[in-house]
């Protein structure tokens, strides 16, 4: 194939296939690194997860080591976490709190602020060195909007809050849960390898087609606990109705009819009678704050955001931020948080992980069978030389909204992905032609 | 009734067995009907499971409706499912009176997935037994895993 058709995006002939090359090529995800990953705006962290000054959290991010932290003035840095001398890592604890970063290898010692403060047997070094040039890097760019924090690796990016797009009414949605407006990561990660390309996961996560069939026995333990599951309505396949939407630069969303209980605030039998009172108090003041037909919005629907290119917010049977990075074609890191509100008493919290461990994560009743479809993909993509192209096609026939069991958010992702790897605005129309 | 750590081991090394050979059933006999089972984060051991986001957080009704699920050839994360078989040694009674007994267990977990690498689970079983009638009861079983993140252990679908 020509470098360049990875997406045959067709609209006159309902055509939209994505080449299985770009799910298993060494060469694509080198070409992933550059265009995509060093370009976007990549999630780094949130901000509860920083409190006083001196705090840090470490993590690897686009593959490099990022020292993420408040510095003495409250302000949140990114700092690559790397020896100015010779590379090492800096910090090497997952977080804490310290008043200066020493590197062991040669002793060389860093302040809060990410300073060069001290240089053992600084006499050494000819009178060009200059210390004040030597304090740790700062990522180019480093940017949040409400509370979630983001880099990028290309000085020249577009703001971040023109990047988010549409995603930023959906990021809000998330965030109105919290009466003060400031949500909170809980502690407790959950950090897991699947052994498939990132892109899997990205379609995966807000794919309600493969609801009904991979999901069959959290269907069945969610109606055996006593939730009400009614029958699809005349054209769906799911047991309410929604909406898959674009949000711009790639971000997209299935927005849905809650029917699986929520924690703020729709009640289900799973919570137990003793919740009732609790979860109508929370909804009361969501009404009161937000008025009717808003507080609707953020209590009866769920909704799985993709910010582009590799973050999900899952607002569903709880609130959970997943970032994940490549590690190979066929390998990815995983990381999964919780996310409730400041405010949330500790029933309240209590309920909210509980209901997340119901579906989400590697010992939920969900993520497993997940991860096991995005395995056998990746197993089946050992035939990309005989069978060349994935089928995304669903709904592209259709005018006007497109179920969240059609695939148009899922388009979006793959245009935007193809946008910056074809370094081309209108891809589409040269693949279409070469086919 | 003075339980020594022999009959600890007998009983650890049968739940084990009854786990390994998928006999989820008669794992269930083993349990009290208020059992609890618990895989704390890797990242958080010590968190509380009402404020710490768990591995798995299961009280007795989630525990029979993952069994129901481990069941099922719909749960694909395990269906086939896998071989697994658990070595369990350094056993320790911690403590005991009347009608309770905690104990603490090394243990690893090999899982043999067709076509996938050996994924070795290594942790501590702490389990709490009620002293019945019929014998040792398990109240509570907390599995910790020592590993700094689950990374290339992936899931855990199957009963740890």
């Amino acid at each position: 194939m020509s470098a360049r058709t990875y997406v045959i995006d067709d609209p006159e002939r309902m055509t939209f296939k994505v080449n299985r090359r770009t799910l298993v090529d060494e060469h694509v995800l080198e070409e992933e690194r550059r265009r995509i990953f060093d370009k976007c705006w990549v999630y780094l962290g949130h901000d509860s997860e920083l409190h006083a000054p001196g705090d840090f959290r470490t993590r690897i991010v686009c593959g490099r080591p990022i020292l993420f932290c408040k510095g003495t003035d409250g302000s949140v840095r990114a700092l690559l976490n790397s020896c100015r001398h010779r590379a090492a890592l800096v910090c090497r604890e997952a977080a804490g709190n310290a008043k200066r970063h020493v590197c062991f290898y040669h002793g060389w010692v860093y302040d809060a602020d990410g300073n060069l403060a001290i240089v053992p047997g600084k006499e050494s070094y000819p009178p060009t060195f200059d210390q004040s040039k030597f304090g740790l890097t700062p990522v180019p760019r480093l940017e949040s909007y409400r509370d979630f924090w983001f880099v990028n690796f290309d000085a020249d990016a577009m703001p971040l809050v023109d990047y988010l797009a549409g995603a930023k009414e959906y990021i809000d949605l998330v965030v109105d849960q919290s009466p003060s407006g400031r949500m909170e990561l809980i502690q407790g990660t959950q950090e897991y390898d699947i052994a498939a390309n990132w892109k899997l996961l990205v379609e995966n996560s807000f794919d309600d087609y493969h609801l009904l069939s991979t999901h069959a026995t959290w269907l069945k333990y969610i109606k055996d606990a006593g939730v009400e599951i009614q029958a699809p309505a005349a054209g769906h396949l799911l047991p309410s109705h929604g909406v898959g939407k674009d949000l711009g630069n790639g971000h997209a969303v299935i927005d849905n009819v809650n029917f699986r209980g929520r924690p703020v605030a729709r009640w289900i039998p799973i919570y137990g009678e003793a919740a009732k009172p609790e979860i109508d108090a929370i909804r009361t003041e969501l009404v009161q704050r937000l008025g009717e037909e808003r507080a609707a919005r953020v209590a009866d629907t769920n909704r799985n955001l993709v910010v582009f290119p590799n973050l999900v917010i899952n607002d569903g049977s709880s609130v959970t931020i997943r970032s994940f990075h490549p590690l190979a074609p066929n390998r990815m890191r995983v990381t999964a948080w919780a996310l409730g509100p400041k405010e949330e008493s500790a029933s309240a919290r209590a309920r909210r992980l509980d209901s997340f461990l119901t579906f989400y994560g590697p010992g939920g009743f969900a993520t497993p069978d997940d991860v096991e479809a995005l395995e056998c993909v990746q197993a089946g993509l050992g035939t990309f030389r005989e069978i060349e192209w994935s089928e995304l096609s669903r709904g592209i026939n259709k005018t006007g909204e497109q179920l969240n069991t059609d695939e148009l958010h899922l388009r979006a992702f793959w245009r935007q992905w193809n946008k910056h790897m074809s370094g081309d605005s209108q891809p589409h129309i040269k693949a279409a032609a070469a086919e | 009734m003075n339980v020594t750590r022999s009959d600890v081991e007998d009983f650890l090394y049968n739940e084990a067995a009854l786990l390994d050979e998928w006999r989820l059933d008669e794992w269930l006999d083993l349990l009290t009907d208020d059992c609890v089972y618990r895989v704390p984060s890797n990242d958080a051991p010590d968190g509380a499971f009402t404020n710490t986001l768990y591995t798995i957080a299961d009280d007795i009704a989630r525990i029979k409706a993952r069994i129901v699920r481990l069941k099922s050839r719909n749960a694909h994360a395990e269906f086939p499912h896998s071989r697994i078989r658990r070595l369990i040694t350094n056993v320790r009674i911690l403590a005991q009176d009347d009608s309770r007994l905690s104990a603490v267990a090394n243990f690893v977990v090999y899982r043999f997935r067709r076509n996938e690498d050996v994924r070795e689970y290594v942790g501590t079983y702490h389990h709490t037994f009620s002293k019945t009638p019929a014998g040792l009861k398990i109240a509570e079983r907390i599995v910790r895993l020592d590993a700094m993140e689950l990374a290339s252990l992936g899931s855990v679908s199957f009963i740890l």
